[in-house]
């Protein structure tokens, strides 16, 4: 595809998710009490988003990974809450 | 359009799933073994499930003119519970003679816990032991990416599993290429929130490229959408894939697969 197509195709649907983002960033600040790490890895993840250099998507969802290494004792919980807390 | 939907939790979903499914084009569904949303408590729990997914599910698919195959497990989100996963394993081989049965599956990792770990190497035994295909769960958002080094580090410890006899599913951009570069499948699931959407599916494929590659809608009781897959062969065509290189992905990578098992064949 050339760029203009990637635009015509896309740009509307990422111009909406975009102001989607600026919007529940706007929401929390609105809201009251504590965030938790969600808000601050949510944060470092946009950081990603100004690189000038091609892998964005995979850089945020690494963003949002728990690096280590080594397998959990015991699993306590079924679900993932889709950042790492830690 | 033609294509294979290689993952679907169809005992989760209505018959108008499977009339939809079939007026797209769908010309064979696959169910891996499946958390039901609860803990069972017993393997006389699986048995029954088990029993479902080989004698019930094939026949409700039939009445769509739909070849339903299955794979079997214990999924790892009940994989905490050692004793009940043994319990649960030795059953299986019971199955693996039906007709329909097209190896093990979707074993892998949840919580990337040392009992899941335990049980997925269980599993891999019993693969290796039947000589059966393999369908592989990856953990979820946060977990995906350590799990799936898990994963593909327990697979490669048992020197008797050739890595294109399995499936890693649920890749993402920052998994898809450990996994290809093992020799092993990759499958990428569409779901409205987590995982691929599908644009970010053909992202995918545009730059690794759809030798080794597969998409699923891993429709289940939750957030899904058994229609994902013709969907996305849609947005294939407008961004420029021929007919014929659509195919290849959404029909014959499946078929290629699949039909490393003998069972799998599809009607002329």
């Amino acid at each position: 595809m050339t760029r203009q197509q990637v635009l015509d195709l896309y740009f509307m649907d990422a111009r909406c998710k975009l102001i989607e983002l600026a919007a529940f960033l706007d929401r929390v600040d609105r809201a009251t009490g504590e965030a938790d790490f969600r808000l601050a890895a949510f944060r470092a993840a946009l950081g990603g988003l100004a690189s000038d250099e091609t892998g964005r998507a995979a850089g945020v969802l690494r963003s949002f990974s728990d690096p280590t290494d080594q397998p959990i004792e015991k699993a306590t919980v079924k679900g993932a809450v889709g950042a790492w807390p830690g | 359009m033609r294509y294979i939907e290689p993952h679907g939790h169809m005992v989760s979903r209505t018959t108008d799933d499977y009339l939809d499914m079939v007026t797209a084009g769908c010309a064979a569904v696959c169910e891996p073994a499946f958390w039901a949303g609860f803990d069972r408590s017993s393997a006389d729990g699986f048995h029954d499930y088990f029993c479902q997914l080989t004698e019930h599910e094939p026949r409700r698919a039939a009445r769509y003119g739909l070849p339903h195959y299955c794979w079997l497990c214990i999924n790892p989100k009940e994989s905490e519970d050692v004793k009940l996963a043994e319990d649960v394993i030795a059953l299986i081989p019971q199955f693996l003679d039906r007709p329909t049965v097209l190896g093990i599956g979707e074993i892998g990792l949840n919580k990337n816990s040392r009992n899941e770990v335990k049980v997925l190497e269980q599993h891999v035994d019993l693969a290796a032991r039947h000589d059966q295909l393999i369908l592989v769960h990856t953990p979820h958002l946060e977990d995906k990416l350590k799990g799936t080094r898990l994963i593909l580090d327990v697979i490669k410890s048992d020197s008797r599993i050739r890595p294109g006899r399995v499936l890693i599913d649920h890749v993402e951009e920052h998994t898809v290429k450990s996994v290809l570069d093992r020799g092993h499948w990759a499958g990428m699931t569409l779901y409205p929130i987590s995982k691929c959407t599908p644009a970010r599916a053909i992202d995918i494929l545009d730059v690794y490229g759809g030798e080794r590659l597969w998409m699923n809608s891993a429709c289940d009781w939750g957030e899904s959408v058994p229609l994902a897959v013709p969907r996305t062969a849609f947005e294939m065509r407008r961004r420029g894939w021929s007919a014929e290189a659509v195919d290849r992905v959404v029909f014959q990578n499946p078929v290629r697969f699949l039909s490393q098992c003998p069972k799998f064949k599809l009607p002329e």
